[in-house]
C-alpha cells in the first residue's frame, strides 16, 4: 500500500454552502468507454453539477484503465476540459498500482475516502452496471440507502432530497424523499439531455457530442417520460462550466479484500454489428410465428443496414438466442428507426426502445399497444407485409 | 452443493401500466403475477448446478403471504424447498431486505449456504443492491450481472459482457452471485414437478420490518406522448406508402434513395 493523498488538501472540497449542511460537494463517477469518457457518465456528471450550490465542487473520479499500470494517461488533459464542459470544477485522477483492471469494491472504497476528505453531500453515478454496482458497494459498505435510476433530484434541507426516479424501467416514476449524510444516486441512462431540456441541457449535449463524437438519442417516447421532468431541472450555472477544472491525484488505501472481485481478462467481442448501436432494427415477436420466419426480417434488416431484435416470448421459445432480445431484462436500443412486427409492445419491451427515434409497427391488430407508442403503423400480417416490402425496395433498386 | 436463490414476487403487468388510487403502487386488478425474468434464471442455474453436483436448491422470498404462489412455480421448475419470510405488505427496502435474507439463511439450518444466487435487479425496483448488500453482510465476495458461471471444485468463474468486451471474474467459494436473463433458458414445470411443488411444505419466517432514508411519497405514470400511430394502410396496399416513410427517413440503401417526392 502506498502513501495516500487523502485527506483535506484543500483543493477539493468547496467549502460548505447554504441549505446542504455541512456536506461539502458532489463526487460523480466517470467512467471510460475506449479512448473516452461514457456518454452515460457525462450526463450523470451534469445531473450532479445541478445538484451542487454555487460555491460547491464537483469533482469527477476518473480510474485508471484496464490494462492501465498506475501512470498517468495521455488523454487525462483531453478529460479534463471535456469534464469541465459538463460541469466538472474537480478532477479527481484516481492511481494505484492495484488498479490495473475494473474491481468494484476497490473502486467503491476509493471514492468512500474521496468523500470522507472532500466532505461530500452525495455521490452520483450513471445507472450502467459499473456505476449501480460502484455504488451498491459504496451503499453496502456505508450502510446508507441508494436511489437507483433517478431523474431529477434536489436539496431539500440538511441532508435531505426530494427525488424522482424511475421504476419498472421507465414505466413507472416515483416521488420520494431521500434523508441522507451522503446521498447515494444512480442516474437513469435516459435522464438528462433530453431534447426538450432546457438549454444547458443541451449545452451538455454540444459538449459530449463534440469531444466523443456521439450520436445522442431520444426521440418523442423518451421525452414524453424524461422531457417533462428534466426541463426545469437548471443543470448547469453555465458560470462554471467550461471553467478550467482543478486537477488531482489520489491513491487510495485499498486492502486485500477489496480487490478479491476484479475483472481477470477483458477481451473484445467478435461480434458483428451490435443490436445496443444499430441505426435500424428490425423487431420480430410472437406474430412471426415460428423460427422460420425470422429469415425475412434479416433480409429487411440487411437491406436497411440494421439488426433484428426479437421480444421476450421469442427467446424463451428458443426461436432466437436471448442476446437479440429488446427490453427490460434485453437489451437497450436507441436506434434511428425500430421496425417493430409481431410485437404487442407490453410495457418491459417498451422499455428497452425508448430512445428509437422513429417506431414503425407491423400488426395485425389496430388495438395492440405497440400503436399508442408508434408513429407509424401498417395493420395487416407480417408475412404479407415483409415480403412485399423486401420486393419493393429491391424493385427500386434495380 | 447447497444453493439459495432468492425471488420477488411482482405483478406481471402488460400493455399498460397503472397506478392505484392512492397513487402507492402499481395496479394488480387486471394482471397476474411473476418473478422477473433473471431470477426465473437463477433458479435454472441453481438446480442445473445440483443436477450436476448434487445438492440442494432452496428459493426463498421476502413478501405477502400470497408470494408462496411464485415459490411454487419455482420449485415446479426443480428447486427442492421454499422460504417464506412474510410481510404485510410494506415496502422494504434493500438493506432491509438483505438483512432479512442473511438472517433467514443462518436459521435455516446447519449448513450455510456456499452460493446464493439473486437477480441481478428486480423488475420492480430495479435497484441493483440486494445480492451485494448480502454478500457484504456475510463477508462474501459478488459478482454481478453473470451471464455465464462455470463453478470448478471452490472455484466461481463468473462472466459478462461491458461495453462490447467480456468481463471475466474468478472467486472462491462461498460466494454471490447476481445473473441476468439470457444466463440459460429455463425450463418448462413438468407434471410431476408442478404436483410436488403444490404438495410441498414451505417454511415461513417472520423477519422484523426496518425503516430506511429512502421514501416512497407515490407513484404515478409519466405522461407519455399521448400519440397515436398515422396509420399508413392495411396489409401489403400499405407497402408504397411504407416505403415513402423509410426513404424519408433516410434508411432506405442508397440505390433505392430518392429525393422529397417518391413513390
Ligand atoms: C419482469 C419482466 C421483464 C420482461 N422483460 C422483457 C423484455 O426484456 N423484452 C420483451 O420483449 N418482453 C419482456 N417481458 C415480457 C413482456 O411482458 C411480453 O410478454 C412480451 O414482450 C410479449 O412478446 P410479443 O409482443 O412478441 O408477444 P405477444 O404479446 O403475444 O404479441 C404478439 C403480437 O403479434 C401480433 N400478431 C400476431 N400474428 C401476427 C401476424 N401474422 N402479423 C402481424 N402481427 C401479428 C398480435 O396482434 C400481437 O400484438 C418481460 C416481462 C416481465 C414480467
Ligand atoms: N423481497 C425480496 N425477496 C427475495 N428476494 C429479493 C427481494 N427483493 C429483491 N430480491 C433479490 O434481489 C435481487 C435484486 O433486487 P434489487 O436490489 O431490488 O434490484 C432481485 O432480483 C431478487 O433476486
Amino acid at each position: 500500500m502506498t502513501g495516500t493523498d487523502f485527506g483535506p488538501d484543500g483543493t477539493g472540497a468547496g467549502g460548505a454552502a447554504a441549505g446542504l449542511g455541512a456536506g461539502g460537494g458532489v463526487i460523480c463517477l466517470a467512467e471510460r468507454d475506449g479512448a473516452a469518457i461514457a456518454e452515460a457518465s457525462l450526463r450523470a456528471l451534469a445531473f450532479a453539477a445541478s445538484l451542487a450550490g454555487p460555491a460547491q465542487s464537483v469533482t469527477a473520479v476518473v480510474f485508471p484503465p484496464a490494462g492501465g499500470v498506475g501512470e498517468p494517461e495521455p488523454d487525462d488533459e483531453v478529460f479534463a476540459d471535456v469534464l469541465a464542459e459538463c460541469g466538472a470544477t474537480d478532477v479527481c485522477l484516481v492511481r494505484s498500482a492495484e488498479l490495473t483492471a475494473y474491481a468494484p469494491v476497490a473502486w467503491a472504497r476509493s471514492i468512500e475516502q474521496l468523500t470522507a476528505a472532500d466532505r461530500a453531500s452525495a455521490v452520483v453515478a450513471a445507472a450502467t452496471d459499473h456505476g449501480s454496482e460502484v455504488l451498491a458497494h459504496l451503499g453496502a459498505m456505508t450502510g446508507l440507502p441508494v436511489a437507483a435510476n433517478c431523474v431529477s433530484a434536489q436539496s431539500a434541507g440538511p441532508s435531505s432530497w426530494r427525488l424522482v426516479r424511475q421504476r419498472w424501467a421507465g414505466s413507472v416514476l416515483e416521488d420520494a424523499v431521500l434523508e441522507a449524510s451522503l446521498a447515494l444516486l444512480t442516474v437513469a441512462a435516459d435522464a438528462v439531455g433530453q431534447p426538450a431540456a432546457d438549454g444547458a441541457a443541451s449545452a451538455v449535449n454540444g459538449a459530449v457530442s463534440a469531444v466523443n463524437g456521439a450520436v445522442l438519442g431520444g426521440n418523442g417516447a423518451a421525452s414524453g417520460v424524461n422531457g417533462a421532468e428534466s426541463a426545469d431541472r437548471g443543470l448547469l450555472s453555465s458560470a462554471r462550466a467550461g471553467r478550467r477544472p482543478s486537477v488531482r491525484t489520489v491513491t487510495p488505501v485499498l486492502s486485500e479484500p477489496d480487490l478479491v472481485v476484479r475483472a481477470t481478462e477483458s477481451a473484445e467481442q467478435s461480434s458483428g454489428m451490435s443490436l445496443a448501436t444499430a441505426r435500424v432494427v428490425v423487431g420480430g415477436g410472437r406474430g412471426v410465428g415460428g423460427p422460420d420466419g425470422f429469415s425475412a426480417l434479416e433480409e429487411l434488416a440487411d437491406l436497411l443496414g440494421g439488426v433484428v431484435g426479437v421480444s421476450r416470448v421469442v427467446t424463451s421459445q428458443g426461436w432466437r438466442p436471448h442476446r437479440q432480445q429488446v427490453g427490460q431484462t434485453g437489451t437497450k436500443i436507441s436506434p434511428e428507426l425500430y421496425m417493430a412486427c409481431g410485437i404487442s409492445g407490453a410495457i418491459q419491451h417498451m422499455a428497452g426502445c425508448l430512445s428509437a427515434r422513429h417506431i414503425v409497427a407491423v400488426n395485425t391488430d389496430a388495438d395492440a399497444p405497440i400503436i399508442a407508442h408508434a408513429e407509424f403503423a401498417v395493420i395487416g400480417d407480417l408475412n404479407e407485409v415483409v415480403p412485399a416490402l423486401i420486393a419493393a425496395i429491391r424493385a427500386r433498386a434495380s | 452443493m447447497d444453493v439459495l436463490v432468492c425471488v420477488k414476487r411482482v405483478p406481471m403487468v402488460g400493455g399498460k401500466v397503472l397506478v392505484t388510487a392512492d397513487g402507492q403502487d402499481v395496479d394488480t386488478r387486471m394482471s397476474g403475477f411473476t418473478v422477473s425474468p433473471h431470477e426465473e434464471c437463477a433458479v435454472e442455474e441453481a438446480v442445473q448446478i445440483t443436477e450436476r453436483e448434487g445438492g440442494s436448491v432452496t428459493v426463498l422470498t421476502l413478501g405477502l403471504p400470497e408470494a408462496a404462489e411464485q415459490l411454487r412455480d419455482m420449485m415446479a421448475l426443480g428447486a427442492h424447498r421454499g422460504v417464506l419470510l412474510e410481510t404485510d405488505g410494506r415496502e422494504w427496502g434493500p438493506d432491509a431486505t438483505a438483512a432479512a435474507i442473511v438472517d433467514a439463511a443462518g436459521e435455516l439450518g446447519p449448513s450455510p449456504f456456499p452460493l446464493i444466487l439473486a437477480g441481478n435487479e428486480a423488475a420492480d425496483t430495479g435497484g441493483y443492491q440486494v445480492g451485494v448488500r448480502i454478500a457484504h453482510a456475510l463477508g462474501r465476495p459478488c459478482l454481478t450481472g453473470i451471464k455465464r458461471l462455470e463453478i470448478a471444485g471452490a472455484t466461481l468463474r463468473g462472466s459478462r459482457e461491458y461495453r462490447g468486451a467480456q468481463e471475466v471474474f474468478e472467486v472462491a467459494l462461498p460466494a454471490v452471485v447476481t445473473v441476468k436473463e439470457g444466463i440459460n433458458l429455463p425450463r418448462y414445470p413438468s407434471l410431476p414437478g408442478r404436483l410436488r411443488a403444490k404438495r410441498a411444505e414451505i417454511t415461513v419466517l417472520r423477519p422484523q420490518w426496518k425503516a430506511d432514508g429512502l421514501r416512497k411519497e407515490g407513484l404515478r405514470v409519466p405522461a407519455g406522448s399521448a400519440r397515436r400511430a398515422q396509420i399508413l394502410g392495411h396489409g401489403a396496399a400499405a407497402v408504397p406508402a411504407l416505403l415513402d416513410v423509410l426513404n424519408g427517413l433516410g434508411v432506405l440503401p442508397s440505390a433505392v434513395r430518392s429525393g422529397g417526392d417518391a413513390a
